[in-house]
C-alpha cells in the first residue's frame, strides 16, 4: 500500500517539476523574444542613421510602398469601423446620460473618448490584423525559403531591408489613420445624436472640434505611433523565429496577431495612465 | 574520339593553365555544433584559385553546414575560415561588405525573392552596391540572364519558372557582380538529367570564361565527376578523403566505396542494443 502511495507521490512530483520546467522555458523564450524585438528596434534606427555610410541606404520608394500597403489600403476599413463605433458610442451614451438629463454631454463624451481612446485602439487592432499578420507571414516565408540567408550573403542587412521600411511606414501612417478614424467616429456619433440634441450635423462637428483640446488629439496620435511600432516589432520577431515550413508560417501569423493585440491593449492602458496624469 | 570528348579535353587543358597555386579558401580545424550536436569535427579544406572543388557526402555528413559556415552565416565553435585571405568573423563591417561582393551563392532552392521579378532579383545586388544608373543596371542584369540562357525571362515572377530555370536565375543573380568565388548548394538536385547537365556545363563555362573559383556541394555523382577538379568527401563531420576524380574513384576506403556504389550504410543490427535504445528514458538521435 505504502509503495503505491510512494509511486503516486513520485509521479505527481515529476509532473510538477515538468510543469515548472515548461513555465521556466516559456519565460526564458518570452524574455529572449522581447530582447530580440528591442534589438530590431535599435538596429532599425541604427541603420536609418548610419546606413548611407555602409551602403545600406533606406529606399524612400520602399517606405512609400509600405505607407500605401499598411496605411492607405487600410483606410476604408478603419473609416467604416470607426463610423460604426461612433454610432455605437452615441447610442450607449444617450441611453446612459438620459437618466441624469445630461444628453447634451454626449457630444463632449464622444469627442474625448474617441480621440483619446477608441480611434487609436480600433485602428491598432485593425492594422495588427492586416499588417502584423502580413509582416510575420512575409518574413516567415522568407526565412523558410532561404531568402533571408540570400540577403545576408549578398551583403544586405535584413533589418534594414525588411523591418525598417514597414516600421517607418507605420510610424507615418498610423497617426494619419487615427485622424481619419477620429473624424469618422465623431461623424458616426453625430448621425445618431443630432436629432436628440436638436443640432445640425455641421454644427455638431464644429462643436466637437471646439470642445477638443490639442492634448486630446495628441494622446491618440502618440498612442498610434506606439501601436505601429508594436505591430511591426511583433510581426517581424515572430516572422524571424519561424521554424517548420508552411505550418510554422501559419502559426507565426496567428501568434503575431494575438500578441500584437495583447500588447496594444496593455500599452494602451499604460499610456492612458501616464498621459492623463 | 567524339567531338564532345574533344571539347571536354580542350576545356580541361585551358583550365590547367588558369588554375594557380594561390589559395582562395582556407578552412582550418573547423568544429561546429547545432545545440549539443557536433556537426563538423576538425575539417580542413583548401581551394586554389580557378579550382572547382566538389564537396560530397551522405545526408547529415555536414556538407551543407560546411557551406553555411564558409559563407559566414554561422559562427564556428572552433577553427578558422578564410575567404580571399580574410576571416569573415574578424573583419570590419565594411570589409565584410567588400568581401561579400566577391562572393556569389546559388542556393538549393534558388532563394529568389518571390515578391520581385526575375530581372529585379538579378539587379538587386547592382542596385544596392553600385552607383550605376538604372539603364546600365537593366542591361547588365539582362546580360547575366543571357549567360544562363534565360534571356527574355526578366519580367516573369519566380513562381512562373520551372525548377531548372529558378536555379539558373539564382546563378545569374550570384554572378551579377562578377564574384571571384562562387558557391553552389546542390545545383542539380531535383532536376532531370538533361537540365542537370546544362547546369554542369554552365558551371564549367563560368570557370573557364571568368576564372572563378567554386565550391559545389552535391551528392549527384555524375555531376561531381563531370565538373570537379578535386573532390572532398565528408563523413560524420570529418574530412574522409580529398583528391582528384580519379583518386576518389580508385579509393579503397569502404565509406567512399559505399557512397560511389550507392550501397546502404546500415550497420548490422544488434538486437539487444536496439531494444535498449528504444526503451531508454532519454531517447535521442544516435
Amino acid at each position: 500500500m505504502s509503495w503505491l502511495v510512494w509511486t503516486r507521490c513520485l509521479t505527481l512530483t515529476k509532473g510538477l517539476i515538468d510543469k515548472i520546467e515548461s513555465i521556466g522555458l516559456w519565460t526564458y523564450q518570452s524574455i529572449e523574444r522581447i530582447g530580440f524585438a528591442m534589438r530590431l528596434f535599435w538596429d532599425s534606427f541604427y541603420w536609418l542613421i548610419v546606413g548611407r555610410r555602409y551602403k545600406q541606404k533606406v529606399r524612400l520608394r520602399q517606405v512609400v510602398e509600405q505607407i500605401r500597403v499598411n496605411g492607405f489600403d487600410a483606410l476604408p476599413i478603419v473609416m467604416a469601423l470607426s463610423f460604426v463605433v461612433g454610432m455605437m458610442l452615441s447610442i450607449q451614451l444617450l441611453y446612459a446620460l438620459s437618466d441624469f438629463g445630461a444628453e447634451s454631454q454626449v457630444l463632449l463624451a464622444i469627442a474625448k473618448s474617441v480621440t483619446r481612446e477608441f480611434s487609436p485602439l480600433i485602428t491598432g487592432i485593425i492594422v495588427a490584423g492586416r499588417s502584423g499578420a502580413a509582416i510575420a507571414a512575409r518574413i516567415g516565408s522568407q526565412v523558410v525559403s532561404q531568402e533571408i540567408d540570400a540577403l545576408k550573403v549578398i551583403g544586405v542587412v535584413p533589418v534594414r531591408y525588411l523591418v525598417l521600411p514597414p516600421l517607418l511606414g507605420l510610424i507615418i501612417s498610423m497617426p494619419l489613420l487615427v485622424i481619419a478614424a477620429d473624424a469618422m467616429a465623431i461623424f458616426g456619433g453625430a448621425i445618431f445624436s443630432v436629432a436628440d440634441l436638436n443640432m445640425s450635423i455641421s454644427a455638431y462637428m464644429v462643436e466637437s472640434l471646439n470642445v477638443l483640446v490639442i492634448g486630446d488629439l495628441m494622446q491618440g496620435l502618440v498612442k498610434s505611433v506606439v501601436f505601429g511600432v508594436i505591430i511591426v516589432l511583433v510581426g517581424a520577431t515572430t516572422g524571424f523565429h519561424v521554424t517548420g515550413g508552411a505550418e510554422g508560417v501559419g502559426k507565426a501569423t496567428t501568434t503575431a496577431v494575438v500578441i500584437s493585440i495583447s500588447f496594444i491593449v496593455l500599452a494602451d492602458m499604460i499610456a492612458s495612465y501616464f498621459l492623463t496624469q | 574520339m567524339s567531338s564532345a570528348n574533344k571539347n571536354d579535353d580542350s576545356s580541361q587543358m585551358n583550365h590547367k593553365k588558369t588554375m594557380s597555386n594561390e589559395t582562395v579558401i582556407k578552412v582550418k580545424d573547423l568544429v561546429t555544433h547545432y545545440g549539443q550536436r557536433k556537426i563538423l569535427d576538425g575539417v580542413n579544406f583548401e581551394v586554389k584559385k580557378g579550382e572547382i572543388r566538389v564537396v560530397m557526402g551522405g545526408s547529415g555528413s555536414g556538407k551543407s553546414t560546411l557551406l553555411w559556415h564558409m559563407l559566414g552565416l554561422y559562427e564556428p565553435t572552433q577553427g578558422q575560415i578564410e575567404l580571399l585571405g580574410k576571416d569573415m568573423h574578424t573583419i570590419s563591417f565594411n570589409e565584410q561588405l567588400k568581401l561579400k561582393q566577391d562572393i556569389g551563392v546559388s542556393f538549393q532552392s534558388g532563394a529568389l525573392f518571390s515578391s520581385m521579378t526575375v530581372g529585379d532579383n538579378v539587379a538587386l545586388p547592382l542596385r544596392e552596391f553600385t552607383d550605376l544608373d538604372e539603364n546600365t543596371i537593366r542591361i547588365i542584369s539582362r546580360m547575366k540572364l543571357e549567360v544562363v540562357n534565360l534571356g527574355g525571362f526578366h519580367k516573369l515572377m519566380p513562381s512562373q519558372l520551372s525548377g531548372g530555370m529558378i536555379k539558373r536565375a539564382a546563378l545569374a543573380r550570384a554572378i551579377v557582380l562578377d564574384p571571384k568565388l562562387l558557391f553552389f548548394d546542390e545545383p542539380s538536385a531535383g532536376l532531370d538529367p538533361v537540365v542537370a547537365s546544362e547546369i554542369d556545363d554552365l558551371i564549367l563555362s563560368l570557370r573557364d570564361t571568368m576564372g572563378m573559383s567554386m565550391v559545389v556541394v552535391t551528392h549527384e555523382l555524375d555531376s561531381a565527376f563531370k565538373i570537379a577538379d578535386r573532390i572532398t568527401v565528408l563523413d560524420k563531420g570529418k574530412n574522409l578523403i580529398t583528391g582528384s576524380v580519379e583518386e576518389i574513384q580508385k579509393s579503397d576506403n569502404k565509406r567512399v566505396m559505399d557512397l560511389l556504389q550507392r550501397r546502404s550504410r546500415h550497420d548490422k543490427l544488434n538486437p539487444s542494443e536496439y531494444l535498449r535504445r528504444l526503451t531508454q528514458e532519454n531517447y535521442t538521435l544516435t
